[in-house]
């Protein structure tokens, strides 16, 4: 299989799988609180009406709420794309390393809190407001736990971790653990999940992510959604790649070889959606301004990841 | 011949064309010299100044470097200048100090011996005093109050730097640069001059806790004389730390530690660490428009610093490699804030040409009025926030590699700073992305906030023109680094005889620090990406979904208010993380006076902020100087005989010191 038909196989199986993985956890968690919950399919369902429908703006909406969508969606879309899945060399990989994937979904958050405050609405405001202090607290943990993996592998460049962990045993080592355990945390924030916000309110004083949202209609909202879900399945394959990287086609991918990485990958994804609907149903979401404490702990066990790996190395 | 100019009518007409070629020269030469190696000329020398001192002049590569940042901004501010200048209300008092502060900058660069160097140092100081102080009105406003803080500043500032170059130049006296460099000295000696330079050009850079001065001084004068203090005078002054730090106390060449070994290199580091974030959250909680901006120049200039220190610290652990990168990361983010803040700056000029409004709280709603500033303003807005693909990213990203690298150092103390160092390197960065978030969201999109926002319109084409430069080259460096990196690298060359560590991979295209299996990055290659993505999901969405559009009244869940007062506001946005940070840091406090229920009376909000920076530091230093000044007045009104046996008592003292030091 060449490069070019990898590349574009993984950017159409992130497209593909995000709808499904989103349908997953809202079906899952209905089982769970005792509802039948809509079929697998739904979003994909939701997204194509969206899509039909005419899309509806505010009077005085400007230029960069109608092309903000597009570049949230197109920026998350490249980031997932350039993220090792099922197979670890992809063409593109190599344009943006670990930190420079940070800045790319920063990118994204930036374009859709900037949408959140063209119309000129409260609830536009709250919600880029509260975005952003989820991100200034979010981003640093993030990048804590990127410092301990490349002090630890000596590298930043995604499929070169993602092969060294699943070619070479390290061990259980405490850093990778408290690293896994802060990048879960950052995962939560920045999705939108319960116990930080709750993507399925639209009660006004707790929500962020739909508060920011709120104006958007037709293919404009089809796209923030279709975002959102890009974004949930590129911080779990993200976290896959990181500290579960096994059943990936290593090297030069043949046919067979991406066949079972993909299948491996799904089964992946399939685990991280029932895992993470089974902590939404057990948990209650916080007050607003527990969050901030929330991601200080993720930020405390980041760099408790550095000082446990000099610690181990013996200095 | 200025002043006659400017009296004129057509002053502007005259004088920024001229410094807009004579920068454009500059930087032309200088970047030619920078490419084209015979760079290490003689210095020239001029028989003007002290009688057995002659002037001596040089341009190397770190000389050359910085000209070339100062020559170019200053280039596309003049053009700038030529619109923004024609609403100048009293432009005699700008017109003729304007090119004597661009020139006194070239001059600092270009001096080659200590003395033309702090006499140009102070024409720097001095006429951007002159222009700080350019559109005061009446004694006792805000901006008298600035530019007395800043003449404090910049006095205490060049002392400092004066007896910084009198412990360089020691007993013999010799002030040239190139006897400076070879000139032997103690520890002691060295250490006192370093830190006597951090304190004297880290106060002209706006390093924290030295930094007091920038945000009253920067934003009171002109707004494009603000983009020419904010990224050129900071630029000129991390080249006095560059120079002193780097080439001056470095003692003989080849010698691989260095004169003072890494503890300057840590002592930048925890300023520029501490500068980012401070910066970063005092331009958070401000809502005037050009204060935030010097702000976030604080923030900026840390971040140099902190890659500046990085390179001390690489050296004097013997890799060589690391420094160099760490260096180039440096130079590179102080070429990028200088168009950044440039952009931003003028960006802020045309709004308050526009408006008559530096206050976010009453701007809003500009992308709609002033389309083609607002978008200019947003691309400024995304490159400081370190978004990719644009050049702030780059620079920030090249910075992480370095720190990155720590790992190889031996100490363990170094190696754990290094990485805190990255933690508030990351902080810095996402703390700014709100920062500007809250500045362009407030300031530009929503709902006009005042009449004079509402009705506001685009200003002279010029200044378009000034600002679409600015943008083109601030994407144009974040496609393609190596540009600039370029020019870096005889600078590397210079002050660490090694050409600037990028891997061979590293080509117009690309950028590889160590290797591509450690780390790279591609601005163009995501551009394109990014680009072409946005492209093909437009037409396809388009395709197939149909592109009808209706406008209609806002949602807002079902309750629109049209009063521009229900909308959010830069304090509510900022509220969030000022209760997260500020209680500790800034000791806000809110107080709450909500009217009884039933009662029609307005609730009202106090929030207040304290300035531990003042607090403690500088209100401290000011009483002890008020008290002492109080103390010493008695000696005004001696008798004529206690003088007398004053001063004999004082010859006689030093004579016993001279004494017992022989």
């Amino acid at each position: 299989m060449n490069g070019a038909g990898l590349q574009l196989l993984q950017f159409l199986l992130v497209l593909l799988l995000a709808p499904g993985l989103t349908g997953l956890v809202r079906k899952t968690k209905a089982r769970l609180t005792g509802r039948r919950g809509p079929g697998l399919l739904q979003p994909y369902r939701d997204l194509i009406r969206l899509l039909r429908k005419e899309a509806v703006i505010a009077e005085n909406a400007s230029w960069l709420f109608r092309f903000a969508p597009y570049l949230t969606f197109t920026a998350l879309w490249l980031a997932a794309a350039l993220i090792p899945t099922f197979a670890q060399r992809l063409p593109l990989s190599p344009i943006a390393d670990l930190i420079a994937l940070v800045a790319l979904i920063g990118l994204g958050r930036f374009a859709m809190a900037l949408a959140g405050l063209d119309i000129g609405t409260a609830f536009g405001g709250i919600g880029s407001s509260r975005e952003v202090m989820v991100a200034a607290l979010a981003e640093p943990a993030m990048l804590l736990v990127i410092f301990t993996l490349a002090l630890l592998l000596g590298t930043t460049s995604l499929p070169d971790i993602a092969g060294y962990l699943a070619t070479t045993n390290v061990g259980l080592r405490v850093s990778l653990g408290l690293g896994l355990v802060a990048l879960v945390i950052v995962a939560i924030a920045e999705n939108a999940r319960v116990p930080v916000d709750n993507p399925a309110t639209h009660l006004e004083l707790t929500m962020i992510h739909e508060a920011m949202i709120l104006e958007y209609s037709g293919r404009h909202l089809a796209m923030m959604e279709a975002a959102s879900m890009v974004k949930l399945l590129l911080f779990v394959s993200l976290i896959a790649c990181l500290f579960a990287p096994w059943g990936m086609a290593l090297g030069e991918p043949t046919a067979a070889s991406a066949a079972i990485g993909i299948a491996v990958y799904i089964g992946k994804l399939i685990l991280a959606g029932l895992v993470l609907a089974l902590f939404e149903t057990s948990i209650a979401k916080m007050r607003v301004f527990r969050v901030g404490e929330f991601l200080a702990t993720a930020l405390l066990l980041g760099l408790l990841a550095v000082v446990f790996l000099f610690v181990s190395k013996g200095l | 011949m200025g002043v006659a100019v400017a009296r004129g009518r057509a002053g502007h007409l005259f004088i920024y064309p001229i410094s807009f070629l004579a920068s454009a020269a500059i930087a032309l030469t200088a970047g030619a010299s920078l490419l084209h190696p015979p760079i290490d000329a003689p210095s020239a020398i001029l028989p003007i100044g002290l009688p057995w001192l002659e002037a001596h002049f040089r341009i190397d590569a770190l000389s050359a470097y910085f000209l070339v940042v100062v020559n170019i901004l200053a280039a596309i501010v003049a053009i700038f200048a030529v619109g923004y200048g024609r609403h100048e209300e009293e432009p005699h008092r700008v017109l003729p100090i304007y090119p004597v502060f661009v020139a006194g900058m070239n001059l600092v660069l270009l001096s080659d011996d200590a003395f033309s160097f702090l006499v140009a140092w102070e024409f720097m100081s001095l006429s951007s005093w002159l222009l700080v102080l350019a559109t005061q009105r009446e004694p006792g406003t805000s901006q008298a109050a600035a530019a007395y803080v800043y003449l404090v500043m910049a006095a205490i500032g060049g002392i400092a730097l004066l007896l910084a170059f009198g412990v360089l130049a020691g007993v013999a006296g010799d002030y040239s640069f190139a006897a400076i460099r070879t000139a032997s000295r103690g520890q002691a000696a060295t250490a006192a001059a370093i830190l006597l330079t951090l304190l004297g050009a880290g106060s002209k850079a706006g390093l924290v806790p030295l930094h007091a001065w920038l945000p009253l001084a920067h934003p009171a004068a002109p707004s494009h004389v603000s983009a020419l203090m904010s990224g050129a005078m900071t630029k000129v002054a991390l080249y006095a730390i560059l120079r002193v730090l780097f080439d001056l106390t470095v003692g003989a060449p080849g010698e691989p530690s260095g004169g003072a070994g890494w503890w300057p290199g840590l002592i930048l580091i925890f300023l520029g660490g501490l500068s980012a974030v401070m910066g970063a959250l005092y331009a958070l909680l401000e809502s005037d428009l050009k204060k935030l901006l010097a702000y976030s120049t604080v923030e900026n200039v840390g971040i140099v610093a902190l890659g500046l220190g990085l390179a001390l610290v690489f050296r004097a652990s013997g890799l060589a490699g690391l420094a160099t990168l760490a260096l180039g990361a440096a130079l590179l983010h102080a070429f990028n804030h200088a168009l950044l803040k440039g952009l931003l700056f003028c960006g802020a000029g045309a709004v308050i040409e526009a408006t008559g409004e530096r206050d976010i709280e009453r701007l809003g709603g500009l992308i709609r009025r002033l389309p083609a500033t607002s978008a200019c303003f947003l691309i400024g807005a995304a490159g400081l926030s370190a978004l990719p693909p644009l050049n702030g990213f780059v620079s920030e990203w090249l910075t992480f590699q370095a720190i990155l690298g720590g790992t190889q150092l031996s100490l363990w103390e170094l190696k754990f700073a290094v990485v805190v160092a990255g933690a508030v390197l990351a902080l810095a960065a996402a703390l700014a992305a709100a920062v500007f978030l809250r500045a362009f969201g407030i300031g530009f999109l929503g709902r006009p906030r005042s009449a004079a926002a509402a009705v506001a319109i685009e200003g002279a084409p010029s200044m378009r023109v000034a600002l679409c430069l600015f943008a083109a080259l601030c994407f144009l460096l974040g496609a393609v680094p190596l540009l600039v990196l370029r020019l870096a690298d005889p600078v590397s060359q210079r002050l660490f005889a090694q050409p600037l560590a990028l891997s061979a991979g590293s080509t117009w295209l690309w950028l590889v620090p160590f290797s591509t299996g450690v780390s790279s990055y591609s601005g163009v290659v995501l551009l394109a990406a990014l680009v072409g993505l946005a492209f093909v999901v437009i037409l396809a969405v388009h395709h197939f979904a149909g592109r009808r559009l209706r406008r209609g009244p806002a949602w807002d869940c079902g309750f629109p208010d049209p009063r521009p007062e229900t909308q959010y506001s830069a304090s509510s946005f900022a509220q969030p993380l000022r209760r997260v940070f500020g209680t500790s840091l800034f000791r806000v406090r809110e107080h709450v006076d909500m009217a009884a229920p039933g009662e029609m009376a307005a609730s009202r909000l106090l929030v207040v902020t304290r300035d531990l920076a003042w607090d403690w530091l500088y209100r401290p230093i000011a009483f002890a100087v008020d008290g002492l000044a109080s103390r010493l007045n008695l000696l005004q009104f001696l008798t004529i005989r206690r003088y007398l046996s004053l001063m004999f008592m004082a010859l006689a003292l030093l004579l016993i010191v001279v004494a017992v030091l022989q």
